[in-house]
């Protein structure tokens, strides 16, 4: 089983066309990763069916970086 | 280009003069509970080349397609070559008859199963119809006139007719024009199907497209694209552009009659053809050969054939006229656009594509329709129709160039 942090960045790469040596836990999905408003909407959306959990909205827009999604996942699923 | 018989231009054009049909069993989805089983699919095509992965799963295949037609068209004109080029006088005018229903059916699906929180961000700018001409716009920093015409199966014929004069107006120096479609999905081919408009003689894919002929049931819808790169003249000679022909003229009409059959007489094609004919300022004895619309109907094709008689008189029984949708299938709103591109290469190269399948030839279907195989021909003057549900007719009319 994957953790958390490898399957976080998983989707990353596969939603943002990134390769995975390029994923930090810092990076940032916008300024890092080549993210625009609505990539980082349906990465929200890709995570919520990875983790069977609802994102809401408020939350979602404070999922800045890498890091932040984990520690997210890892406090509410 | 991108078609059932192809992925660029030349290997089309050489599948359509040999005649070799591009439809098949429909394999996109399970088709077993349809009447009608059978398309013309585009095969083996690589995106990568074209799109990454990234950019292609935001993006139907409708979208697709017309970039990598639009991709090829720009590359083959050498314009991204040409150092003083105005990109505020470069347009475009690519569009669909349909758009993108498989991201709408998806999305729907998810929706209805899911929830609309489930909905892709994606959605609306994957699917709607100018999406090409705006991915085209993005991707080659073209900031002229950006439009996508839609008009059913006249789509193709309208973008480049409708480009055609933005250049001529002069609010342009070069368009890239023509039309998509990616509309072989389930709904798509349900819908047609209940309109009984889709051949369904399934176990001869290869014959079931046979414009003029007695056995013919109707047509088979098929995908792809064609883009083309319309420059004004001296711009063209200025930068020393490869020249494949001209647009003469371009016409226009409505049948005002039916939402999807035309009026057995083909009055708004007769109207389209003439408008084309007086815009080049030529006579319907110039014309040599017809690309026509010839989908394959019972009713269209016969009066496709009573509106080239009523326009041509007698000169009707010497031009040619040929269906290449009886190797091609029907592409919608692509169809207009690659016709034009095989009407353009016809008068080029002296080669007129034959229409197969014609085993035996109607009631009052007696032109030349150039059957069974193509034909080496002097023809300088092509005329190619395009006439769509909401009985709007297309006429273009390109010519061989000749410095």
């Amino acid at each position: 089983m994957s953790t958390v942090e490898e399957r976080v960045k998983k989707i990353v790469c596969e939603q943002l066309g990134v390769k995975e040596a390029e994923v930090q836990n810092t990076s940032s999905f916008v300024e890092d990763l080549g993210a625009d408003s609505l990539d980082t909407v349906e990465l929200v959306m890709a995570l919520e069916e990875e983790f069977e959990t609802e994102i809401p909205d408020e939350e979602a827009e404070k999922l800045g970086t890498v890091q932040d999604a984990i520690d997210y996942i890892v406090s509410h699923t | 280009m991108v078609s059932p018989v192809g992925n660029d231009v030349p290997t089309s054009w050489k599948n359509v003069c040999a005649g070799q049909s591009g439809i098949a069993p429909i394999d996109r989805f399970d088709a077993t509970d349809y009447n009608t089983r059978i398309g013309g699919a585009v095969k083996d095509l690589d995106l990568e080349p074209y799109l990454s992965s990234k950019e292609a799963r935001k993006l139907d295949a409708f979208i697709h397609y017309g970039l990598v037609a639009a991709q090829q068209a720009v590359d083959d004109s050498g314009l991204e070559q040409f150092e003083k080029l105005d990109r505020e006088r470069v347009g475009v005018a690519i569009g669909s008859g349909i758009g993108g229903i498989e991201y709408i059916e998806k999305n729907v699906i998810q929706m209805h199963e899911s929830g609309p929180r489930k909905v892709s961000p994606f959605f609306v700018p994957a699917s709607v119809i100018n999406m090409i001409s705006g991915n085209a716009a993005i991707r080659f920093g073209y900031q002229g006139p950006n439009i996508a015409i839609v008009t059913a199966c006249t789509t193709g014929t309208h973008n480049i007719g409708y480009a055609a004069r933005t250049i001529a107006y002069g609010d342009a120096d070069v368009m890239l024009a023509g039309g998509s479609e990616m509309a072989t999905t389930r709904t798509s081919i349900a819908g047609f199907s209940s309109a009984r408009a889709l051949s369904t003689r399934n176990d001869e894919p290869e014959k079931a497209s046979r414009p003029w002929d007695k056995g013919r049931d109707g047509f088979v819808l098929s995908d792809g694209a064609g883009v083309v790169v319309l420059e004004e003249l001296e711009h063209a000679k200025a930068r020393g552009a490869t020249i494949y022909g001209e647009v003469l003229g371009f016409g226009m009409s409505d049948d005002a009659h039916h939402i999807t059959a035309p009026p057995s007489n083909g009055d708004g094609a007769a109207r389209s053809m003439r408008n084309a004919i007086r815009d080049a300022g030529l006579n319907p004895e110039d014309v040599d050969y017809i690309n026509a619309h010839g989908t394959s109907t019972q009713v269209g094709d016969v009066a496709e054939v009573a509106a080239v008689k009523s326009v041509f008189g007698a000169h009707a029984e010497k031009l040619a006229m040929s269906s290449t949708k009886s190797v091609t299938g029907h592409l919608l709103g692509a169809a207009g656009a690659v016709e034009a591109i095989f009407s353009m290469l016809a008068v080029k190269e002296g080669v007129l594509p034959p229409t197969i399948n014609l085993d035996n030839p109607d009631e009052g279907c007696d032109l030349d329709f150039v059957p069974h195989t193509s034909r080496q021909s002097d023809a300088r003057v092509a005329l190619s129709n395009s006439f769509g549900f909401g009985g709007t007719n297309g006429t273009l009319i390109v010519g061989r160039y000749e410095d």
